[in-house]
């Protein structure tokens, strides 16, 4: 008979090998579940984690592909990482990130066509603070009312979609568009616009932010005091009041963090790669990025690695897309899989496989 | 303002509130049997969206509803069991769980349904209750319905009763309180958690279908739409009791068809607010419940969302 029994200590050698070993096990599934779908299963793998970066024929275009999609969501999933690591579950950063956005793409088009150094700043603080409020509502009915976070932030998703889409259509809806929805496009507004730094790379504002996001939450969670409270929020709620963490400060500062972050990656991705306001302007990243903080540990360096690798499943299921005819939803399928072979994994972290006979109850 | 609430067809409103509200009623109802038994199961909406395709498809590819809404239900049990074996058995964090059911049921509802986009399923017939049915007015309200209906509507009652009158809901809300204390009487507590999951499973599947077969009725990727996060909400609103859950999916409902015949009779009022009402709502309430006094008359149960491991 198989028992579990309770480590001490997690298992560190577990802590990182889960995540490959989830890995592994999802290309498996995946395979299989291309092969049912009548698909070569080895070329569909090698399509997708392969072909974006060394094939000769793709690799030009695909690889600054790579840090243009991994960038929002290593800076989302940082954001989370607070939260999850203290028990706060906020799970509408796709939320934010639309309301960030929105925030600083409004600020953005209220000096259109005016030039100036100051504009990208002012917006980038904007989104910032677009994001920021949006998670602030999920905060205060938390600490005033004791309202679940987790419940509120997702279901202001779809308000916040709402309002996009009220935007798309109405208060910035390009005057020039010809009447059709969408706002003026901020990439060819260069005052406003988030382009590619250096030529080739697909390194924009975003990915710098990103780069500077993770040692800097490395820092913060894993070497300051305040990560340490974080931390032992989430491992001893009650031990941690006694040390003095008010539960309601930590609230508000994980939620600060989430949905400042996920703002800003809003704000990135429509200055630059998505370039205007649109009806269907959110893409998941959001949601994505849930699965990048737990593939990556919740650890930055980890969720550095998770990022690019599931940037990698976007724009390898693209090319699969575009090459095998593979349907854009067997994506969607294979990055949930991921998240539930890892937490399946998982167990081995914490426990120790027994294997014992049955024996007679005494 | 006051023209156009006149000019609306208040007994057809009425009307179509229990249908539109039977897909949440549906989940919830499951959801409430899983949060009893101590499990917080934040995958509803996977379960629900893979339910609604399961559903059209074999609505679809058998011509028999009956047959979807068995399939459906025998998807939403089979995605909920996986949720299971991970939080019972490998004992991984429950929301971190929930959340990968609903991300994966997603992808997976979007991938099944590749084929059946723009088709109409074949149709599910009334169940005009005979004599009832004749009433005026309340009879077409109340007694012209497609069998689901009233099937949620028994569920109600069962629900109620199972929890309340019978020893096997005793135990179940047992497990859901104290597992531990289960786990001494000799109660099989993991078993027993992977019985309600799956029935949990079950309802939300028969939810999605419900709505993919009967009240829109089609197939469109991301048709539930938040609906099992809402059915999630109904069951705080209800404090875990199935009497105010009907209640609870009424009022939206109401809430949804009302909104949704604003938009269609044009009032001066953004369609995006109309939209986002049920949402906001839903907040509104969930504000209410839990806040200040109601917060005390809840009872959640004690152990909810808590993993359990028989030590010994």
């Amino acid at each position: 008979m198989i028992r579990l029994e309770k480590r001490a200590e997690p298992s560190r050698a577990w802590q990182v090998a889960a995540p490959v070993v989830a890995v592994g096990l999802t290309m498996l599934a995946g395979a299989a579940m291309f092969a049912a779908l009548g698909k070569d299963p080895a070329a569909a793998i090698r399509t997708i984690f392969w072909d974006p970066l060394f094939s000769p024929q793709f690799a030009a275009y695909s690889r600054p592909q790579l840090l243009v999609k991994a960038a929002p969501l290593i800076l989302i999933a940082i954001g989370l990482s607070f939260g999850f690591r203290a028990g706060i579950w906020n799970i509408g950063a796709e939320g934010q990130y639309l309301m960030g956005a929105l925030a600083g793409g409004a600020v953005g088009l209220a000096f259109y066509p005016a030039g100036g150094a100051h504009i990208f700043p002012l917006m980038v603080l904007a989104g910032a603070l677009g994001g920021w409020l949006w998670a602030m509502i999920p905060a205060v009915l938390k600490v005033r009312f004791a309202t679940s976070e987790i419940l509120v932030s997702l279901l202001l998703v779809y308000v916040a979609q709402q309002i996009v889409a009220a935007a798309a259509v109405g208060w910035l809806r390009n005057p020039e568009g010809g009447g059709f929805p969408g706002s003026r496009n901020l990439a060819r507004y260069p005052a406003a616009s988030n382009p590619e730094l250096l030529p080739g790379t697909g390194v924009h504002w975003g990915v710098v932010a990103a780069a500077l996001a993770v040692p800097l939450a490395w820092v913060l969670l894993l070497r300051h005091v305040a990560g340490f409270r974080v931390r032992l929020t989430g491992a001893a709620p009650r031990a941690a009041r006694f040390a003095g963490v008010r539960p309601g400060a930590m609230t508000f500062a994980c939620l600060s963090v989430s949905g400042a972050l996920a703002g800003l990656a809003g704000l990135f991705e429509l200055a630059g790669p998505a370039g205007q306001i649109s009806i269907d302007f959110g893409s998941g990243y959001g949601f994505t990025a849930i699965i990048v903080a737990f593939l990556g540990r919740l650890h930055p360096f980890g969720i550095l690695l998770a990022g690019l690798l599931m940037a990698l499943t976007y724009i390898g299921g693209e090319l699969a897309q575009f090459m095998l005819g593979i349907p854009k939803a067997a994506i969607q399928a294979f990055q949930g899989m991921l998240l539930f072979f890892l937490l399946g994994v998982d167990v081995l972290t914490n426990w120790r496989v027994r294997l014992r006979r049955r024996r007679e109850a005494r | 303002m006051t023209d156009l609430l006149f000019g609306l067809n208040w007994p057809q409103l009425a009307a179509a509130l229990m249908l539109a509200s039977t897909p949440i009623l549906l989940a919830a109802l499951g959801e409430l049997v899983v949060e009893r038994a101590g499990v917080l199961n934040l995958g509803v909406e996977g379960m629900m969206i893979l339910g609604a395709v399961a559903g059209f498809a074999a609505g679809v590819e058998t011509g028999a509803p009956l047959w979807g809404f068995l399939a459906a239900a025998l998807a939403g049990a089979g995605l909920a069991l996986l949720f299971g074996v991970l939080t019972q058995l490998l004992l991984a964090n429950q929301v971190a769980a929930g959340l990968a059911l609903t991300l994966f049921g997603l992808g997976l509802s979007a991938l099944v349904g590749q084929g059946y986009q723009g088709i109409k399923p074949p149709p599910l017939a009334r169940l005009e209750v005979p004599l009832l049915s004749e009433i005026p007015v309340l009879g077409p309200v109340l007694f012209r319905h497609d069998p689901v209906v009233y099937l949620s509507l028994l569920l109600v009652l069962a629900t109620a009763l199972f929890l309340a009158r019978t020893r096997a809901g005793l135990i179940l809300r047992a497990v859901g309180e104290d597992a531990a204390a289960a786990h001494a009487l000799g109660y099989r507590v993991v078993r027993i958690r992977l019985l309600a999951i799956a029935w949990g499973g079950a309802l939300a599947g028969l939810g999605g279908a419900h709505l993919s077969l009967v009240r829109v009725p089609q197939w469109t990727e991301g048709m539930t739409a938040g609906a099992g996060w809402i059915a999630l909400a109904l069951v705080v609103f209800a404090g875990w009791r199935s009497g105010r859950l009907l209640l609870g999916a009424y009022l939206f409902g109401g809430i949804t068809v009302l909104q949704l015949n604003l938009q269609a009779a044009g009032i001066a009022v953004p369609v995006e607010l109309l939209s986002m009402s049920p949402y906001l709502v839903t907040i509104l309430v969930l504000v209410i419940m839990s806040s200040g006094r109601a917060r005390a008359a809840l009872a959640a149960p004690a152990d909810l969302g808590r993993p359990f491991h028989a030590a010994a």
